[in-house]
């Protein structure tokens, strides 16, 4: 295990496991991610890299038969805990998901969405929020005289910024990234990349990813997940230059995967 | 396969339905053009001067002096035939036995006749029924009785080998030889003077009370009530259709109690609408008593019912086709599951429960059986909104029911009932127009 000095770890996983009914999708994972930093999740299809990213807002409570062992803290505290406010926890935690989904409402709408249901009704401080959001993830200019247009009149790559936007607009500790890319063109791939180095710092982020590429521009760390168990995790250039384990270089260099 | 067969396979699937298109159209066509030609009968026709005095007794329309200069005319015009008969009538009075027994009762028939068609020499609008104070207020039903009084109307059995033939013999070749004999060839001639025919549009025909069981008079108290039935319903059956919808689609998960109840719910969409009527009856107003008898709101509930399995179905099912991404987004932003299915669900799913709601309201607006034995009644008043809670009401479809089968003078009253079947089908199309209308804006306002 791996320290890295001067930075708090904000997501802690202690033998942590996610079955689906009786099939371990991730098992026994520990890792400490720390704040501010991007993470990438690496793996080929099935390796349970997504399934632990959807643990951490327990998104996975929305599959049938499905439960988690173990520990999962975040700041300190246990994600699995009796008692654990999942609403309250995933405004912590935002999400972006593979396939660009903003609501079938307008722009302003789709990003004051998260905000508004937390209580917030002045419609100053709601477009002021909207403002920021959509500066943080460089869509502002792009969209701001229409704003009251629907947003899936935009294209994929800003469909998919706009998410990003609406999930930074409830100021999440967190942003789990889930393929975020994959569902774009090259050139809408490399704005979304830019962005998360934009975002670096301000947000602490996790992302899986399927292109090892990818996880090599964006990353600070990388974890290399293998049929539910966490292989290697490290600084990124260390994974892509001299992994420790075998199977992580067989990966990243295409002998399987 | 070949390319050829396959061709020949999709050409032919191809035609096949084109022509279903074309024929559902043209019975459409077939259908629907007597019902809007002989349903425009029932408010445009040619109205004679008993129906303007009509109107002007029964609802104080119209310009009296020129309704009694104009029915002054008419009975100068009808003179000649009163004289004939009055002439006649004491004729027979001192005839011999032989004359007497051969004319009495054919007389008797024609005065009958031509009190149908001209009504009662002395007029006294107070006594009879409201029909017995008028003639023939419509041209069209003029000519017929014309001809009731120009021939005489008998049945052939002379084959036995048949059904009687009818024959229509001239009433003149029977009093021929007799003082009655020229009044058929003025009738003839005159009927025009005497009568006063004018085109008239009786656009009230659809705010009128109606007068006499439908003799005289309009539609509205139907209209009316067929409009809070239809709306009653739907005022009970969204609310929990749309609830009950959402627990199937959102909560209820897939148990075997479930699955058993997604089976009754579609059962009971096929369950025949008498069995509903009756079963209102039995439930709604003998067991559980929301009125004393039948009443609006009794009807609204049994045609609640019937339709609440199309809603409920129909939108599970629209709420289901909602992209899981919509749910997936709004939670992980820390929507409640609850907030979620109102901010994000039901917004996405409205067009899908919207055409629900359109076919429900049009089989809510045309159904009879529910209603015969939990609202409906022949003749009413247009109702308040209060007293849709214990008052029975007359309904379009009810209405046109009975019209057809079970009044008393069927046959004189055909143009009101092709009216109401000409404002049932108008009104179901005109409250489709608007949900189809809200609907195309909503599915609009989604795509983007």
């Amino acid at each position: 295990m791996v320290e890295f000095p001067g930075k708090k770890d904000l997501l802690t996983a202690e033998n942590f496991s996610v079955f689906y009914g009786s099939n371990e999708a991730v098992r026994r994972v520990s890792l400490d991610i720390p704040e501010g930093l991007v993470t990438s999740i690496i793996g080929p299809s099935g390796c349970g890299k997504s399934t632990f990213l959807r643990a951490v807002n327990r998104m996975n409570d929305l599959i049938p038969r499905c439960r988690a062992e173990g520990a999962l803290r975040l700041d300190g505290q246990d994600l699995y805990e009796q008692g654990v406010d999942v609403v309250m926890l995933r405004k912590t935690v935002g999400m972006v998901f593979q396939k660009p989904n903003p609501f079938p409402k307008s722009i302003f709408d789709n990003i004051s969405f998260g905000p508004r249901i937390h209580g917030l009704r002045d419609r100053s401080k709601l477009a002021a929020v909207v403002e920021k959001s959509l500066r943080q993830a460089a869509l502002w200019d792009e969209v701001k005289d229409r704003l009251g247009d629907n947003a899936l009149g935009l294209s994929g790559g800003q469909q998919q910024r706009l998410c990003i936007a609406r999930a930074i607009a409830v100021k999440p500790k967190i942003l789990l990234m889930d393929e975020p890319a994959s569902a774009l063109d090259p050139a809408s791939t490399s704005r979304i990349e830019d962005l998360i180095a934009e975002l670096r710092g301000k947000y602490t982020i996790l992302i899986v990813t399927h292109n090892m590429q990818q996880a090599a521009r964006v990353s600070d760390l990388t974890a290399f997940f293998y049929e539910g168990n966490l292989i290697e995790f490290d600084e990124t250039s260390r994974i892509f230059t001299k992994p420790r384990e075998k199977r992580t270089e067989d990966y990243i260099t295409g002998r399987f995967g | 396969m070949e390319i050829g067969t396959r061709k020949i396979l999709d050409r032919s699937f191809s035609s096949v339905g084109m022509f279903a298109i074309v024929l559902m159209a043209v019975s459409l066509v077939i259908l629907l053009q007597p019902v809007i030609i002989r349903g425009f009968g029932a408010f445009a026709f040619r109205g004679t001067v008993e129906f303007r005095e009509m109107m002007l007794d029964r609802f104080g329309r119209g310009d009296e002096n020129g309704i009694r200069k104009e029915t002054a005319e008419a009975e100068l015009a009808r003179r000649p035939v009163y004289e004939l008969v009055e002439v006649f009538e004491s004729e027979l009075m001192d005839a011999d036995p032989d004359f007497k027994t051969k004319y009495r009762s054919e007389f008797r028939d024609l005065k009958v006749r031509l009190e149908e068609l001209l009504g009662p020499r002395v007029r006294d609008s107070d006594k009879a029924l409201p029909r017995k104070c008028y003639g023939q207020t419509r041209w069209d039903r003029a000519g017929k009785k014309l001809h009731d009084v120009l021939y005489i109307e008998s049945y052939d059995y002379s084959d036995p080998s048949k059904m009687g033939t009818r024959i229509f013999s001239p009433r003149a070749d029977y009093f021929k030889g007799t003082s009655l004999e020229p009044l058929f060839d003025i009738l003839e001639r005159d009927i025009e003077g005497m009568m006063k025919p004018r085109p008239t549009l009786y656009w009230r025909f659809f705010f009128d009370e109606s007068i006499d069981s439908h003799f005289f008079g309009g539609i509205w108290p139907e209209m009316l009530g067929t409009f809070y039935l239809s709306l009653g319903a739907m005022l009970f059956a969204i609310p929990f259709g749309i609830i009950t919808a959402i627990y199937l689609a959102e909560y209820s998960g897939t148990g075997r109690f479930v699955s058993l109840l997604r089976t009754c719910i579609s059962s009971l969409a096929g369950v025949p609408s008498i069995v509903f009527g009756l079963f209102g009856l039995a439930f709604f107003i003998n067991t559980v008593h929301v009125s004393d008898s039948k009443s609006v709101l009794a009807g609204s509930l049994t045609l609640a019912l019937l339709i609440l399995p199309t809603i409920i179905r129909a939108s599970e099912e629209a709420i289901i086709a909602v992209p899981r991404g919509y749910k997936e987004a709004s939670m992980s932003v820390g929507a409640s599951k609850w907030h979620t299915i109102i901010a994000v669900i039901l917004p996405a799913a409205m067009p899908g429960i919207l055409t629900s709601m359109i076919i429900s309201l049009g089989r809510a607006a045309g159904e009879t059986a529910p209603i015969i034995f939990t609202a409906a009644v022949s003749v009413g008043k247009p109702l308040g909104l209060l007293q849709v809670f214990n008052q029975p009401t007359p309904a379009l479809p009810w209405n046109i029911y009975n019209l057809a089968t079970e009044h008393e003078a069927v046959d004189e009253i055909r143009h009101i009932q092709y009216g109401m079947v000409f404002t049932l089908v108008l009104m179901v199309l005109m409250l489709n127009l608007a949900a189809i209308l809200i609907r195309a804006r909503i599915t609009k306002r989604l795509r983007g």
